[in-house]
C-alpha cells in the first residue's frame, strides 16, 4: 500500500512538473478572436537562455505597442511563444508545433544561427514569412525567400573586426578559438581570418571547443606559446567568460575578441575582472545618443527595469518590421506579407534604418565595438557603412564590400 | 616541455573532479550492480547549494582570511548534508521498492530520476546558468612557467584524501566488511545477519556525500553551474569507474586522472575538435586489452 502511494505520488508530481510550462503563453489556442497569430521561437533555456529572453521582451513590447495603438489594418496581434532550449534540433520542431497547431501566420526568431538554420526550411515550405532578429550566418536567409533577417551578417561582421583590429589598433598577430558547435562561430571565424590575413595579420594559432564545455585550458595552453597579441573567440557569452577567467589564470593577459554572441547581461557576471579589455562588435550601444535609441532605451528600462541590450532591440525592430510589412500588404497572407517584407524600404528601426537587398539581407546597417570598461560596456569604435559610402574613403569601401559583394552575386545568380 | 608540464597539470586538475565524481559510482555500482545514473544530478546539487550558501555566507562573512576558510568548509559541510540525505531519500525512494525487481527496472528507474532531478532543477533554481561565487581567494602559483591555482591544488589534495579515507572503510572497519559482503553476496549477506538495507543505505549516503564535494569543488574551478551540468561530467565519471576496474577505490581516482589528462593533452593538440571522441576511442582500446579495467580483476566464469 504504502509502496502503490509513493509510485502514485512521484506519477502526480510529475504530471504537475510537466503540465507546467514556464511561459503562459502557449495554451488557450481558442481565444484568439480575429486576431494576427504571430509564431516567436527561441532560446529560454539552456546555454543561450538570455538571448531568447532579451529578445522576447523586445517582441513584447513592440507587439504592445502596435496592439495598443489599434494593430494591424484593425485586427490585434497575438504571439505564441516557444522554447528551443538552446538547440538546434530542437528549433524545427518548435517551429512546426507553431506552423502546424497554432496557425500562425508568421515566425519570428532565432538568435543562433543554428537554430534559424534549422527552422527556415520549415517556414520555407509552409509560406510563412520568417524574420530571425540576430541570425548572423549567411546561410540562414539563403534558406528560402521567405527567410528573413533584421542584423547584419558575419562576412560583414568579421571583415570589420578584422579592418579595426589591424588598421586601427595595428594588431599583427592573433590566435581564433571557435565553437565547433555552432555555425555562428564557425562561419564568423572564417571571415574573420579571410580579412585579417589579407591585412597582413598572421594567425598563430587555432584551436576550437565544443558548447558547453568547462575546460578550455587545453586549448589556451597550446596557443599561449604562440603569444598572440588577441585572441578572437566568436563563441557565446556562456563560455566567454569561463575562457577568459582561465587564460587570465594560465598567464594569458591578450585581449579576447569576439562578436555579437558576446551580447548579454550575463558576459561580464560570468567573465568578471578576466574580462577587461576584451572587446566585441554587435548592432547597438544602449547609450547611442540617437532619438530612436534613447526613447527606446528609456521606454525598455521603465518596464522591464534594465537596459536593454542588442538582441532586445533587434527583437523589437523585427516586431515592429513585421507589423509594418502586413500593414502595407494588407492582408496577413503568407505570400503577400512575404512581398512586402522584400520591399522594405528605409524603415527606422532603433538599430539603423532597414533597406532589404535582393538576398533579404538590410543594407549598410551600423556595427559597433563595444569594450569591457570597469565592468561595463564602453563604446570603443562604430563603423557606419552609409556615411563612410558617402565619404568614400577607403575603409568604409572594405566595411561595405560585405554587403555588396553577397549584392551582387545574388544578382548575377538571378 | 612547459606545455606538456602544463597539459599534464591541467588534466590531473580536471581528472581529480571525475574521479571524485567516480568514487561514488564504483561504490554504489559495487553493492548494488547498479548504475546509478542520478550521481551526477546529485552532483549538481551539491554544486547548486554551494552557489546559494556562498552567496549568503560571501554576504554575512566576506570572502577573505579565516572567515573565508570557515565558511567554505561550511559549505561544503552542508552540501554533503544536503546530497547524502539525498542519496538516502533516492535510494529508499526510487530503489529499494525494486530491489527484488529485475535489474533493469532499477536501471530505468535511475534514468527517470536523473531526469527528475535535471528538470525539476530547472524549475526550481532556473535553466539560466549562474554564476559560482568565490569562496577562497584565488591564487596563481607559478612553478617556473608552468602555473597552476590553488584551487586546483585543493581539488587534487581533496580527492586524494576522500580517496584514502574511503578506501580505509572499505577494508579498514567493520562497515566496510559488511559492504563487501552484501557486494559479494546480498541474500548470503542478510543470513548473516547483516542489515543489508542499512548498509546499502549508507553506502548511497556516503556516495552521494563525495558527490556534493565534488560539486563545490567543480564549482570553484568552473565557476559556470546550471541544472544539466551533471550530465557530461557524471558520463565521463562513469567511464572513468569503468576503466579503473568498477568496484576498485584507487581504480576509480586513477581512470579519472586517465581521462583528465588524456582530454588535456587531445585538447591541447591540432585535434582540439575531436576531443571527446579520441578520448574515447582511448578508452575503448584500454577496455580492449584489459575487459576489466586498470585495477579491476578478471574472473572466470564458472559455466
Amino acid at each position: 500500500m504504502q509502496k502503490r502511494l509513493i509510485v502514485l505520488a512521484i506519477a502526480v508530481l510529475s504530471l504537475v512538473a510537466i503540465g507546467c510550462p514556464p511561459k503562459g503563453e502557449g495554451g488557450a489556442a481558442t481565444a484568439t478572436d480575429g486576431k494576427i497569430l504571430v509564431g516567436e521561437y527561441g532560446s529560454f533555456s539552456g546555454t543561450e537562455a538570455t538571448f531568447g529572453k532579451s529578445t522576447h521582451e523586445g517582441i513584447t513590447m513592440a507587439i504592445d505597442e502596435i496592439n495598443a495603438g489599434g494593430g494591424v489594418n484593425g485586427r490585434k496581434i497575438k504571439v505564441f511563444t516557444e522554447d528551443t532550449q538552446s538547440k538546434a534540433e530542437e528549433a524545427a520542431n518548435t517551429v512546426t508545433k507553431l506552423i502546424s497547431q497554432n496557425n500562425v501566420v508568421a515566425v519570428l526568431g532565432e538568435v543562433a544561427s543554428s537554430s534559424s538554420m534549422a527552422a527556415a526550411p520549415v517556414c520555407q515550405s509552409n509560406k510563412v514569412p520568417m524574420i530571425s532578429p540576430s541570425s548572423t550566418n549567411p546561410s540562414v536567409t539563403e534558406k528560402g525567400d521567405y527567410i528573413f533577417r533584421m542584423c547584419f551578417i558575419d562576412p560583414y561582421q568579421g571583415e570589420a573586426m578584422a579592418n579595426y583590429v589591424t588598421r586601427t589598433l595595428g594588431v599583427k598577430t592573433a590566435a581564433i578559438l571557435t565553437d565547433v558547435r555552432s555555425d555562428y562561430s564557425t562561419g564568423l571565424a572564417k571571415f574573420f581570418k579571410a580579412t585579417f590575413v589579407k591585412n597582413g595579420g598572421r594567425i598563430v594559432g587555432e584551436q576550437s571547443y565544443a558548447k558547453g564545455d568547462s575546460d578550455f585550458r587545453a586549448q589556451l595552453t597550446s596557443i599561449k606559446p604562440s603569444k598572440p597579441q588577441i585572441i578572437f573567440v566568436p563563441g557565446y557569452y556562456n563560455d566567454i567568460g569561463q575562457i577568459a577567467i582561465q587564460a587570465k589564470d594560465l598567464g594569458i593577459n591578450a585581449p579576447l575578441v569576439g562578436g555579437d554572441g558576446w551580447e548579454s547581461p550575463k558576459l561580464i557576471e560570468i567573465g568578471g575582472k578576466a574580462l577587461e579589455g576584451s572587446f566585441f562588435t554587435t548592432h547597438y550601444h544602449q547609450d547611442d545618443p540617437s532619438d530612436a535609441v534613447r526613447n527606446f532605451v528609456q521606454k525598455y528600462e521603465q518596464r522591464f527595469k534594465y537596459k536593454p541590450d542588442a538582441l532586445a532591440a533587434l527583437g523589437y525592430d523585427a516586431a515592429r518590421l513585421l507589423a509594418d510589412a502586413m500593414t502595407r500588404a494588407g492582408t496577413t497572407d503568407g505570400p503577400a506579407v512575404r512581398d512586402a517584407l522584400a520591399q522594405t524600404k528605409n524603415f527606422a528601426g532603433v538599430t539603423g534604418v532597414i533597406t532589404f537587398g535582393p538576398d533579404r539581407n538590410p543594407i549598410g546597417k551600423k556595427l559597433v565595438v563595444l569594450e569591457v570598461r570597469n565592468g561595463k560596456l564602453a563604446l570603443k569604435a562604430s563603423v557606419d557603412p552609409v556615411a563612410q559610402a558617402a565619404a568614400s574613403a577607403p575603409p568604409a569601401a572594405t566595411a561595405t564590400s560585405g554587403a555588396t559583394a553577397t549584392a551582387t552575386t545574388a544578382a548575377t545568380g538571378s | 616541455m612547459q606545455t606538456l608540464l602544463q597539459n599534464l597539470l591541467n588534466g590531473i586538475a580536471a581528472g581529480s573532479i571525475y574521479a571524485l565524481i567516480a568514487l561514488g559510482y564504483t561504490m554504489v555500482y559495487g553493492i548494488l550492480k547498479l548504475i546509478n545514473f542520478a550521481h551526477g544530478d546529485i552532483f549538481m546539487i551539491g554544486s547548486f547549494v554551494g552557489y546559494y550558501a556562498g552567496n549568503w555566507a560571501s554576504g554575512k562573512l566576506g570572502t577573505t582570511g579565516v572567515a573565508a576558510t570557515v565558511s567554505a568548509a561550511g559549505i561544503m559541510i552542508l552540501s554533503m548534508i544536503v546530497c547524502g540525505t539525498l542519496g538516502y531519500l533516492n535510494e529508499r525512494i526510487a530503489y529499494r521498492p525494486l530491489r527484488n525487481a529485475p535489474r533493469i527496472a532499477s536501471l530505468i528507474t535511475a534514468i527517470g530520476v536523473s531526469f527528475f532531478l535535471e528538470y525539476g532543477g530547472q524549475m526550481v533554481f532556473g535553466p539560466d546558468p549562474k554564476f559560482f561565487p568565490t569562496l577562497v581567494p584565488k591564487n596563481v602559483i607559478n612553478l617556473g612557467g608552468v602555473v597552476t591555482t590553488n584551487y586546483q591544488l585543493i581539488v587534487l589534495a581533496v580527492a586524494l584524501v576522500f580517496m584514502g579515507l574511503l578506501q580505509y572503510i572499505v577494508y579498514g572497519t567493520k562497515f566496510g566488511r559488511a559492504m563487501r559482503a552484501v557486494s559479494f553476496n546480498f541474500e548470503t549477506a542478510s543470513l548473516m545477519g547483516i542489515p543489508t538495507d542499512r548498509v546499502i543505505s549508507t553506502t548511497f549516503i556516503i556516495g552521494s556525500m563525495l558527490a556534493g564535494v565534488a560539486g563545490i569543488l567543480y564549482g570553484l574551478s568552473y565557476p559556470r553551474i546550471d541544472p544539466l551540468m551533471g550530465i557530461l561530467p557524471g558520463l565521463k565519471a562513469f567511464v572513468a569507474a569503468v576503466l579503473g576496474g568498477i568496484v576498485n577505490v584507487p581504480g576509480a581516482v586513477v581512470g579519472g586522472l586517465v581521462i583528465g589528462i588524456i582530454e588535456a593533452f587531445v585538447g591541447g593538440s591540432q585535434y582540439s575538435n575531436y576531443r571527446d571522441a579520441i578520448a574515447f576511442v582511448i578508452l575503448i582500446v584500454i577496455l580492449l586489452v584489459r575487459p576489466s579495467g586498470l585495477f579491476g580483476k578478471y574472473e572466470a566464469e564458472k559455466v
